[in-house]
């Protein structure tokens, strides 16, 4: 039904502009050899074309997914978007080319190459965000809680909503410094935003005090006898220390390799 | 005494409890003033350096302790600095930490002041204030205090979403040596009567929707490893019984570490036994998701672990007339025992293969470990191209990495390997020191 054809795809980066491709290759009965947002456009060779994003388009798509697919497809859409796999634009099209054709039936084709692909970025994504519900870090100023987080994903959307039915009643910022975005949670409601640079204020002596306290606890509840840097560095990888509070300080690798040579040898 | 100096103490005399799961109920968040849910899947906030995840503020409320159990650092015969939270200072705390993100919500337990009584009066009171006056939502652990009235008991399960008790040690003589203030009845009663009582308002819930809960996250307990002569099989099977008779939620294990030089005790610097403590958590899962029983796992003639593989696939070894088992016909039991396929790889199995027949390169793409499953398994009647089945072959593919490097090392490959040698294997591996431990895996 669709022949490939040697064309990159180039959109406005938004959900609404990669179903607007979504469309436009269904119009076109093709499958592009690439899809991209404009800001990672490079030079090329093929054919590029520009898919406008056409909302209402868009909304035809999305309305499609779960009624001639799944829900479930339609989630694993939503989620592949936020990934950080570089091919996930194609991916995302190509899968929905399959499912529309195929129907419900591609949630059990976990060993096909497309699905088993999408899948993957999903897993690696909500795995991610999982791990930021734990690892992130607010400090306190003046009443107001904020965060800065540097993922490989775009986890924000995926976590924000988590912590606003936590603590309904606090105002809370989540900065995702890798993407510039950010999640505002102010007076119960939620927004987000691209495109914004922010600094962490220097803390109160109140806020200093509690991340003492947690870094007291910290060392204190580890057993000395048991003392395993690697399976610490493989559960918490080093990537995320840098925005946690208790492992300032803290030096990884250069320790764990020393003293796993010491023990091997 | 300062604060922080406080948090010290009562952290590190908490450590020795292997508990820090956040798990088994979901709590959507409350819009009446208060703070926190609860998410059954459980969060992990951090690592702490021995490598065990750090999920609820553990602490005890006091180290002080009437009590004089051998294999503990908080006897009252041992020389440790003391300290004592009030339930205010409890309270403020938790709330402060949770607000932070650094923790998903606190595990108090308590040295015995006074009376067991007043000990737990004390708890019910900084959880009453936790949850009442500072309305909060999130998961609180608390330790059932064996000999307080039950009644206490009664109110302590309704402030909490899991209580539990420590089985501490695996048999009656071992208690009897080593807590002499404890019996296996007074540690049981609660453990009894706490199940009776998760029962009984399962039922109440259903009537009454407004009825209070009981530890709607259920009942653990924790078993000290390596303290005592205990085999692993009666381990196990003590286990077994905890799931299946006090309906348990989780049994943990704890590898025993000197704590000061006792006669009854392996003296100090006898490194904790972590291989064996990690082969219990992995026939503990088999029990708990794979369907296994006890007497599967170990038997009276092999009453301890093999150190060379873990239980499932020492299991699959010595049951060669189950295998190999066809991929897209077996039940999703069978698949549960062939090693190399988890839970989720069997499941995705069972879901694939329901739109197409699946090959070994389909196997891979589901996240089956081909390197072990090959020799115990078919694909569409074949067996994996170019397997060669032979003895070293197979236990190399089945070791761990870890195990697989101190043979080498050792240039032991071979003598040791006999797949159906019931000779004991007693190899201190370097795994014991290094092998990956949560406490939870």
């Amino acid at each position: 039904m669709f022949n490939g054809r040697d064309v990159i795809y180039v959109y406005d980066g938004s959900f609404e502009g990669l179903l607007s491709c979504v469309f436009e290759s269904f119009s076109r009965r093709e499958l592009p050899a690439g899809v991209t947002a404009e800001e990672d456009a490079q030079l090329t060779f093929s054919e590029v074309l520009h898919v406008d994003t056409d909302p209402e388009k868009a909304k035809r798509v999305a309305a499609a997914i779960p009624k001639k697919i799944s829900s479930q497809a339609a989630e694993l859409v939503r989620t592949g978007f936020l990934s950080c796999a570089e091919d996930k634009d194609l991916l995302i099209l190509t899968y929905l080319q399959k499912g529309f054709q195929i129907g419900k039936a591609i949630d059990n084709m976990l060993a096909d190459d497309t699905v088993n692909a999408l899948n993957k970025a999903v897993q690696h994504c909500t795995g991610e965000a999982h791990k930021f519900m734990g690892f992130l870090r607010f400090s306190d100023f003046d009443g107001y809680l904020a965060a800065v987080i540097e993922p490989k994903n775009r986890v924000i959307p995926l976590i924000a909503g988590h912590f606003a039915e936590r603590m309904p009643h606090e105002n809370f910022l989540i900065y995702d410094k890798t993407h510039r975005m950010a999640a505002i949670y102010y007076s119960y409601k939620m927004e987000f935003a691209e495109g914004i640079d922010f600094e962490m204020p220097s803390a109160s002596t109140e806020e200093e005090r509690y991340r003492e306290l947690w870094r007291g606890f910290y060392k204190a509840i580890g057993i000395e006898e048991r003392e395993n840097p690697r399976c610490r560095m493989s559960m918490m990888p080093k990537r995320y220390w840098n925005n946690m509070t208790e492992m300032q300080g803290e030096t990884g690798d250069k320790d764990a390799n020393m003293k796993y040579l010491l023990i091997n040898n | 005494m300062d604060m922080l100096e406080k948090l010290e103490i009562l952290g590190a005399s908490a450590k020795y409890d292997a508990a820090c799961t956040s798990s088994g109920v979901d709590r959507p968040g409350d819009f009446d003033g208060g703070i926190g849910n609860a998410v059954a899947a459980g969060i992990c906030h951090s690592f702490a350096s021995d490598g065990r995840c750090i999920s609820l503020l553990k602490i005890l409320m006091t180290n002080f302790c009437l009590y004089d159990c051998k294999y503990c650092v908080n006897r009252r015969s041992n020389d440790v600095p003391r300290a004592r939270f009030t339930p205010e200072e409890i309270a403020r705390l938790t709330i402060n930490f949770y607000r932070r993100n650094y923790i998903e919500g606190l595990f108090l337990s308590s040295g015995i002041i006074q009376s067991p009584d007043y000990t737990c009066e004390q708890m019910i009171e900084a959880l009453s204030l936790l949850r009442n006056e500072y309305k909060f939502k999130g998961y609180i652990h608390a330790k059932a205090i064996p000999g307080a009235d039950p009644e206490l008991i009664n109110r302590l399960g309704a402030l909490a979403d899991r209580i539990s008790v420590n089985i501490e040690l695996p048999s009656q003589k071992s208690l009897d040596r080593l807590a002499p203030d404890k019996s296996k009845s007074s540690i049981l009663l609660p453990m009894g009567h706490i199940t009776q009582k998760i029962r009984q308002n399962s039922y109440e819930i259903v009537k009454y929707k407004s009825a209070p809960k009981f530890a709607p996250a259920g009942q653990s307990t924790q078993m000290i490893i390596g303290a005592t002569p205990d085999s692993d099989f009666q381990i196990l099977r003590l286990s077994e019984a905890m799931y299946d008779k006090y309906k348990l939620k989780r049994v943990f294990y704890s590898a025993y570490i000197p704590v000061g030089d006792q006669k009854l005790l392996p003296p100090a610097g006898t490194k904790p036994p972590l291989l064996r403590e990690h082969r219990l958590y992995q026939a503990d899962w088999l029990l708990r998701f794979y369907g296994f029983h006890a007497e599967e796992i170990l038997d009276e003639q092999h009453q301890d672990f093999n150190p060379l593989l873990d239980p499932k696939c020492n299991w699959a070894v010595h049951h060669p007339e189950q295998f190999p088992v066809e991929i897209n016909k077996a039940p999703y039991e069978t698949l549960l025992r062939v090693p190399g396929i988890g839970v989720k790889s069997a499941q995705r199995i069972v879901s694939a293969r329901q739109s197409a027949k699946l090959d070994y390169d389909d196997l891979r793409k589901l996240g089956v470990v081909l390197k072990r499953a090959n020799y115990f398994i078919l694909c569409n009647g074949k067996r994996a191209e170019g397997l060669v089945v032979t003895e070293t072959g197979i236990m190399r593919q089945l070791m761990s990495a870890s195990t697989v490097k101190e043979l080498e090392q050792r240039g032991s490959f071979g003598e040791q390997l006999s797949l159906f040698d019931d000779e004991k294997n007693t190899l201190p591996t370097v795994e014991d020191t290094l092998k990956c431990l949560t406490g939870e895996m």
